[in-house]
């Protein structure tokens, strides 16, 4: 009985140490975190935003801009950064209720409130990856994995690195860069 | 004994799925022509669609690069990739990917914007029922 016991410690450490390590990931307020995991913004709930916006880009995340952001961007579809991406009037209504009720402003996640941190509340930027907070976490990122790198070719193609990006999470311990590996700065 | 016969059951399963999805994907385009049709179009021509296929259009700085294969191929057998995010799409053609034409909406939505964005406007029905018919050859 008393081996058992002993037994069942024996197991639990590896156990344990395994379980706070890959926990750990997202994490960067502290040790406590590792109860509940939760990723650093939140992941896409709409089956229609992820099929309509999803089909030809990465589905980002609403809690990336502020409401205005995405009021602006929705009604402009016709010219989407170049490209023509009109919805029909009825899920062009139901894709902006999505990101408005979802957005950067009215979300509690950790990256959410650091994007609104860096852009202020007045701004409404239309590029992410024009946001201050976006350049301070890619600006030690040469361009040839980047621009030059054919596989990755644009920072907006985040799930060329970040391998969990549609799941909300961006830690660093989940990059992967093709033809160079993992990121460590 | 019991294997065999859910091989069985999986197999009739297979071909029911099968023969519903080729029927689903007839009566979609064929009421979709009917529509094109009726907006003024003539007896569908898969070859003028094939020839338009690969024709180059301008882009916003007025050079001529863009066309219908700038993102899906000259080979519809094969999938291509967004010529701006690299996104991947899966082949158009209905003998390698069933999934194609099989949802009006999505035809008239993808018809929308890659006309806009590659001829610069939208597709007229009669350049619509030509290249459903061309893609449904392939």
């Amino acid at each position: 009985m008393k081996r058992t016991y002993w037994n069942s410690f024996i197991f639990a450490i590896p156990l344990l140490t395994i379980a706070t390590v890959s926990f750990g990931d997202d994490d960067e307020e502290g040790f406590f975190k590792f109860f509940k995991r939760k990723p650093g913004i939140a992941p896409v709930t709409s089956q229609l935003y992820k099929e309509e916006c999803g089909s030809c880009h990465f589905a980002y995340q609403p809690g990336w801009l502020p409401e205005q952001s995405w009021r602006d961007m929705m009604s402009r579809l016709d010219d989407h950064f170049g490209d023509n991406a009109e919805l029909n009037p009825v899920n062009q209504k139901q894709v902006l209720e999505y990101l408005v009720s979802n957005s950067a402003d009215k979300s509690d996640y950790r990256r959410s409130k650091k994007m609104m941190r860096s852009i202020g509340s007045s701004a409404a930027p239309q590029r992410i990856t024009e946001t201050g907070y976006f350049k301070h976490e890619h600006d030690e990122i040469p361009s040839r994995l980047i621009a030059e790198n054919d596989k990755v070719a644009s920072l907006s193609h985040c799930n060329a690195c970040h391998q969990d990006a549609d799941q909300g999470t961006f830690s660093e311990g989940n990059i992967e860069i093709p033809g160079h590996g993992k990121w460590d700065d | 004994m019991k294997s065999r016969r859910f091989s069985l059951y999986i197999s009739i399963l297979a071909i029911v799925l099968g023969v519903t999805s080729s029927l689903v994907h007839a009566s979609v385009t064929s009421d979709l022509m009917a529509e094109y049709q009726h907006s003024g179009a003539q007896q569908p021509d898969p070859q003028k669609a094939k020839a338009m296929w690969t024709q180059k259009f301008p882009d916003d700085s007025g050079k001529n690069t863009r066309s219908c294969s700038s993102c899906h191929t000259d080979n519809l057998h094969s999938s291509g990739k967004h010529a701006r995010t690299n996104k991947p799409i899966e082949p158009l053609a209905p003998s390698v990917n069933k999934e194609r034409l099989t949802d009006a909406k999505k035809i008239e939505k993808w018809f929308k914007r890659n006309c806009k964005w590659t001829l610069g406007r939208e597709c007229s029905p009669q350049e619509k029922s030509d290249f459903l018919s061309y893609i449904l050859s392939q």
